[in-house]
């Protein structure tokens, strides 16, 4: 029901939502939960196991109960916590985790069961049979207890991730974060504040106390609007600090106000800060008594903040119970907004009252009578046990200062016996401080001292000078408890509201010996839910140590892990789908082949095409063997600007490449290309290429275009770890030029065309390179060839390179040619046995692919002595071959491996594998590329291979790699 | 034969606007990354003095403009832009023709470094990160180089390759600040 009185909301616009399909109105200024509570409806939820009714527990992020979906559809929001959601017109909430609806649920039968479903009731009970456990079971168990669900489609709604940097992180801006966040940015500090509220505040919001002659709220709001005008101050209202990481790294979750029409729901923050403070409060604990998880049943702190802030209250007539003066100022609260109180039952049998309330000293609430909602308190006094009629019990069993982030880098908190409550640990996350209610500081008064405190540590750690300035006066009272966790009792006393675990529960688990707290959370689910034990953990260790016999500080907690809220996985991978995936590399020739309908495929980021589909065309292998005979027939023009180009110059280059290459750069001419190979240092093969030298002191590396940053890195490594004294400098130079080759018999009448120069053998070697010139343009040419064919390779600066490719397939076209794409070139370098990274995997050695005679004697080089390990270089190994079907089956597989023909296929007999198949269109059958033990010495004999998965064989041939031109003659043509 | 037509890199991309700030193209013209060889430092600067009037930057620091300028781009690197580099420098360092290689688009506007703080973990506070300040870093995944040129200026330089993965994750940066700038 709606109060009278001013609050935080703004009457004059009123707010139409609904909740499971029923129309409400509310206020700006309400969240869901002060706004269903203004309407009177009590049942929001079903409990996770039992499907138990639940109102409203809490006011904050805290919420066990109040848990519900936002929207339908492809965009619907689960376990949105009523209590964090902005009223907005047109809201639609449903309840969940209920059939049909959360008011009545016939799930609730779960509840009968009670008695069998304690803790480890699955782990006892669906034991046997096996199979049941994931076809039976599993899905039974998941329908019947759970939270909300997603939609399963793609939603519409966005989210962003963002960095921020600061001198000073203030976590909260309660007084304590607000003092803090002044004292720091008067200091000259960069601040940001953040705080998850959608207003400044904390608890000033929700308390009628009056700090420096006005009143809370208002104080706050002033000061708010003091830090946002300041240049070095962010104020990040709507914003949880949920984990804390590294060298000061913060990550924090924004959610924006929803607004109709946009998709954009918040963002993803990584804020950096040199210092931070930890004011981020204290969440109120309950007591666990039976039936403690009625619809009415709440915190006395949420409720002063219903009552005080959004004047809603759950009920009439309010008895209240507590173990400190949080029960009195309750009272007072209530009375003064006109709600009946029917009792105060304070569980101090020293405690006074001056209050005009039915007043209980020393009582101790043992239950609530009620349905879907309390209708009555039972309380014990001495030995008499009586009730009053109530339909809200507020209750109190102390503060827990949030000391979660504090802990997220290993540190645990420390029990202090005083205020009944575990405090962070000084120095447990570096250069973080704590503040106020934090770390124990409980009365207002105490929570400005401390955040301005806090505030001038870290102004003085940053070596800034801190203005003296006055500290606002405040409430100072005293925060008097004593320590009350559960009364004893028959019934079910909850403890974890969100997970259904009681009391009963966890000392279960201490009678089965899960007497560790970390057994009993997982035994129990105990903290497990989506808010993380905020309200159970504390109450829950203290059961666990009367269980054990041991106090609370030797039982001590389970670990606090980020997030300290939950965060949609959406939040965290923001950007990330579709385009923002991963970026796009694309060739200047890219809108060319587009244009041509090849299909890409991606290597690396790299966007290269398939293959160029002609008209008539239906599958990919009949445009593949037209481009193979086009190339060997002709002429094909192909885009190799991806393939990794490394600029090496300086007076050391050539030593530089000698240390690199297995093979001798030194000794190579200018204007000359010579294959090479690098291996890791632990002597494997890391990646083949050329190296062109363009100058004395001037070469050209080309590496895989896989293997491009790898290449790079290794050199890095090599120059500034390995041989920092050779004088050498070298740059990436694979984006400055576009590279394509041009390939076949035509290759050389087309180029010299291009060029306008004669490219014979005489004028231009196989293996030769130098400067030419095509349309008005300074270009490269290489003699190299990848496919087998008479070929070179021709590179222009980038921004020609379109232009060039263009000009080129134009050309070839003119000669029956055109271009070619991936699965072309693959079957040609099958053909001619040439090895890509299916062969150089990163396990094989330069013996197995059967280039140890690269690797040369006369000089050191990075990998010679590892690959000269026993072992690497033994005839038994695994080497290179080709192969090729003879039996009935013509089908090779790439990933099968390779057996004896008589031999069981099993791993014992292994002998191989497969790591490149291709048709030849040359040869008219399949080829593959594989190793095989001893293979080199095994030409002409039959292996036969085996793919367990598709459970096929094929008889093989042992051949040598490249059966295609094997003595290379078109090559050098 | 004739003319190889030139394609810039964000041909036809830019120049757009998308909620007050500007994106456009830059062309540096010549770009040469300079890497002197070991103990050429000083004479590798007093050649750049010499030559082309321009000082060798610190680290993480640019010299000149964007349009005639040395802008630091690495562990002994720097890039010297606008400018074909004299015979001179040779002697003292590597020289490696970049001109072709990178995308680099000027974004300016109020909420530019708004936008950037969503693609790239620098911190770009103006008294951390400067006019004359540069960073080779990540910006959404991919290797960059970014330097303030204004308060409100930025230029920013990614692979050629990349550039319209650097139109996508600018458009949807600057659309997400348009959107709360818009309430």
């Amino acid at each position: 029901m709606r109060l009278d009185g001013d609050g935080l909301i703004d009457r004059s616009r009123p707010l139409a939502f609904t909740f499971d399909g029923r129309q409400h109105l509310g206020f700006e200024g309400d969240t869901l939960a002060s706004a269903l509570m203004g309407a009177g409806v009590k049942v929001v939820a079903r409990s996770f196991k039992y499907h138990r009714p639940r109102g409203v527990f809490t006011a904050g992020s805290e919420e066990p109960n109040a848990l519900v979906t936002l929207g339908h559809g492809a965009g619907q929001e689960p376990n949105a916590r009523a209590t964090m959601v902005e009223l907005y017109e047109g809201l639609q909430a449903f309840g969940q985790n209920a059939w049909p609806s959360v008011e009545f649920d016939l799930m609730a039968v779960n509840d009968l069961g009670a008695p069998f479903l304690g803790a480890g009731f699955y782990y006892k009970t669906f034991m046997w049979p096996r199979a049941f456990w994931e076809k039976v079971y599993e899905p039974v168990i998941r329908r019947a207890a759970g939270l909300g669900t997603l939609s399963r489609k793609t939603g519409p709604e966005r989210w962003e991730r963002a960095f921020a940097h600061c001198d000073v992180l203030v976590i909260g801006a309660g007084p304590s974060g607000l003092m803090a966040a002044m004292t720091a940015a008067e200091a000259g500090a960069d601040v940001i504040l953040a705080e998850e509220d959608t207003r400044a505040g904390g608890r000033l919001n929700a308390e009628v106390e009056e700090v420096d002659g006005q009143a809370g709220h208002a104080w706050a709001e002033a000061m708010r609007v003091r830090l946002a005008a300041m240049g070095n101050v962010r104020v990040m209202t709507r914003t949880a600090v949920v984990g804390g990481y590294d060298q000061g790294t913060y990550a924090a979750l924004e959610r924006l106000a929803t607004e109709a029409d946009r998709a954009l729901k918040g963002c993803f923050w990584r804020i950096v800060a040199k210092r931070s403070v930890l004011a981020a409060g204290a969440i109120e604990r309950p007591v666990a008594f039976a039936n403690n998880d009625r619809p009415g049943v709440m915190m006395a702190g949420a409720l002063r903040a219903y009552v005080n802030r959004w004047r809603v209250c759950p009920g009439r007539r309010v008895a209240v119970f507590a173990n400190s003066d949080a029960g009195h100022r309750t009272a007072r609260d209530l009375k003064a907004a006109g709600v009946h109180v029917s009792a105060l039952i304070d569980a101090r049998a020293d405690a006074v009252c001056d209050l005009d309330v039915p007043f209980y000293a020393g009582g101790q609430v043992c239950g609530t009578v009620g349905r879907k909602g309390v209708e009555a308190v039972r309380f014990r006094q001495g030995d008499r046990i009586e009730a009053v009629q109530a339909d809200v019990l507020a209750m109190s069993g102390g503060w827990n200062p949030s000391v979660h982030l504090s802990c997220h880098m290993g540190g645990r908190p420390v029990w202090d016996e005083g205020l009944a409550a575990f405090l962070p640990r000084e120095g447990a996350v570096p250069g973080m401080r704590y503040a106020g209610a934090a770390m124990g500081a409980f009365s207002t008064r105490g929570c400005l001292e401390s955040g301005a405190a806090a505030g001038r540590a870290v102004v003085e750690d940053l070596g800034l000078q801190a203005v003296e300035a006055p500290v606002p006066g405040a409430e100072d009272g005293t925060y008097e408890i004593t320590p009350f966790w559960h009364v004893p009792g028959k019934g079910r006393s909850w403890l974890d509201f969100q997970n259904d675990v009681t009391v009963k529960d966890v000392t279960l688990a201490a009678q089965e010996n899960f007497t560790s707290v970390e057994h009993m959370k997982r035994y129990t689910t105990q903290g497990m839910a989506p808010d993380q034990g905020k309200n159970s953990n504390v109450a829950a260790l203290a059961v666990l140590a009367d269980a054990t016999g041991r106090g609370i500080a030797e039982t001590g907690t389970t670990t606090f892990r980020p997030p300290y809220v939950p965060v949609p996985i959406a939040a965290m991978g923001a950007g990330a789908k579709g385009k923002g995936f991963a970026p796009e590399r694309f060739t200047t020739s890219h809108a060319a082949s587009v244009a041509r309908n090849a299909p890409m495929i991606e290597a690396g980021l790299w966007y290269r095409p398939s293959y160029f589909p002609k008209a008539g065309e239906t599958q990919w292998r009949q445009s593949c063997d037209r481009e193979v005979r086009m190339v060997r027939d002709h002429v094909g023009i192909c885009d190799v600007s991806t393939l990794g180009k490394i600029d090496v110059q300086g007076p050391d280059a050539a030593a530089f490449l000698d240390f690199l290459y297995t093979g001798m750069m030194s000794t190579l001419k200018v204007g000359r290309v010579r294959y090479g190979l690098m291996l890791r240092v632990d002597g494997h093969v890391m990646d083949d290429g050329t190296c062109a030298r363009l100058g004395d002191r001037h070469f050209l590396v080309s590496t895989t275009t896989a293997a491009a940053g790898q290449v790079m890195r290794h050199m890095e490594f090599a120059h500034q770890v390995l041989r920092p004294d050779l004088d050498v400098r070298f740059a990436s130079v694979t984006e400055q030029w576009a590279q394509f080759a041009v390939a076949g018999p035509k290759s050389r009448t087309l180029l010299e065309e291009v060029v306008g120069q004669a490219l014979g053998n005489e004028d231009w070697p196989f293996m030769a390179c130098g400067d030419v010139r095509t349309g008005g343009i300074g270009a490269r040419l290489f003699r190299i060839s990848f496919s087998g064919e008479l070929a070179y390779e021709i590179a222009v600066p980038s921004r020609y390179g379109a232009a060039l490719f263009d000009l080129l397939v134009e050309k070839a076209e003119a000669r029956e040619g055109g271009p070619y794409g991936m699965e072309a070139l693959n079957v040609m370098r099958i053909e001619k046995g040439f090895i890509t990274h299916a062969e150089i995997h990163g396990r094989t050695t330069a013996f197995d692919i059967g280039m140890q005679g690269m690797m040369s004697d006369r000089k050191d080089f990075i990998g010679k002595a590892m690959a000269a390990r026993p072992g690497l270089m033994d005839e038994d190994r695994a080497q290179l071959v080709g192969l090729k079907p003879v039996g009935a089956v013509k089908e090779l597989i790439a990933g099968a491996h390779l057996f004896a023909p008589g031999a069981e296929a099993v791993s014992e007999t292994d002998e191989g594998y497969i790591t490149s198949v291709a048709f030849s269109p040359m040869l008219g059958h399949v080829i593959g590329l594989g190793f095989l033990a001893r293979g080199r010495a095994r030409i002409g004999e039959h292996v036969r291979m085996v793919e367990h998965l598709k459970g096929s064989a094929t008889l093989c041939e042992v051949v040598a790699p490249g059966g295609f031109d094997p003595e290379g003659g078109r090559m050098r043509g | 034969m004739g003319e190889l037509t030139a394609q810039s890199p964000m041909d036809g991309m830019m120049p757009t606007r998308i909620g007050g700030v500007a994106l456009r193209e830059v062309d540096l013209g010549a770009l040469t990354l300079v890497m002197p060889y070991r103990g050429a430092d000083d004479a590798l600067s007093g050649a750049l003095e010499a030559g082309h009037g321009l000082r060798w930057p610190d680290a993480g620091r640019m010299t000149g403009t964007t349009e005639r300028g040395v802008m630091w781009f690495g562990r002994t690197q720097a890039l010297l832009i606008g400018v074909e580099p004299g015979e001179g420098l040779s002697v003292h360092a590597a020289l490696v023709d970049q001109s072709d290689a990178w995308a680099a688009v000027e974004i300016e506007g109020d909420r530019a470094a708004e936008a950037l703080a969503r693609l790239t973990p620098v911190d770009l506070r103006t008294g951390v990160f400067g006019v004359g300040h540069t960073a080779r870093t990540e910006v959404a995944h991919m290797a960059a180089s970014l330097t303030r040129t204004g308060e409100a200026t930025f230029l920013l330089m990614v692979f050629r390759a990349f550039s319209r993965t650097l139109v996508h994750e600018l458009g949807t940066a600057l659309e997400g600040v348009a959107v709360r700038a818009a309430r």
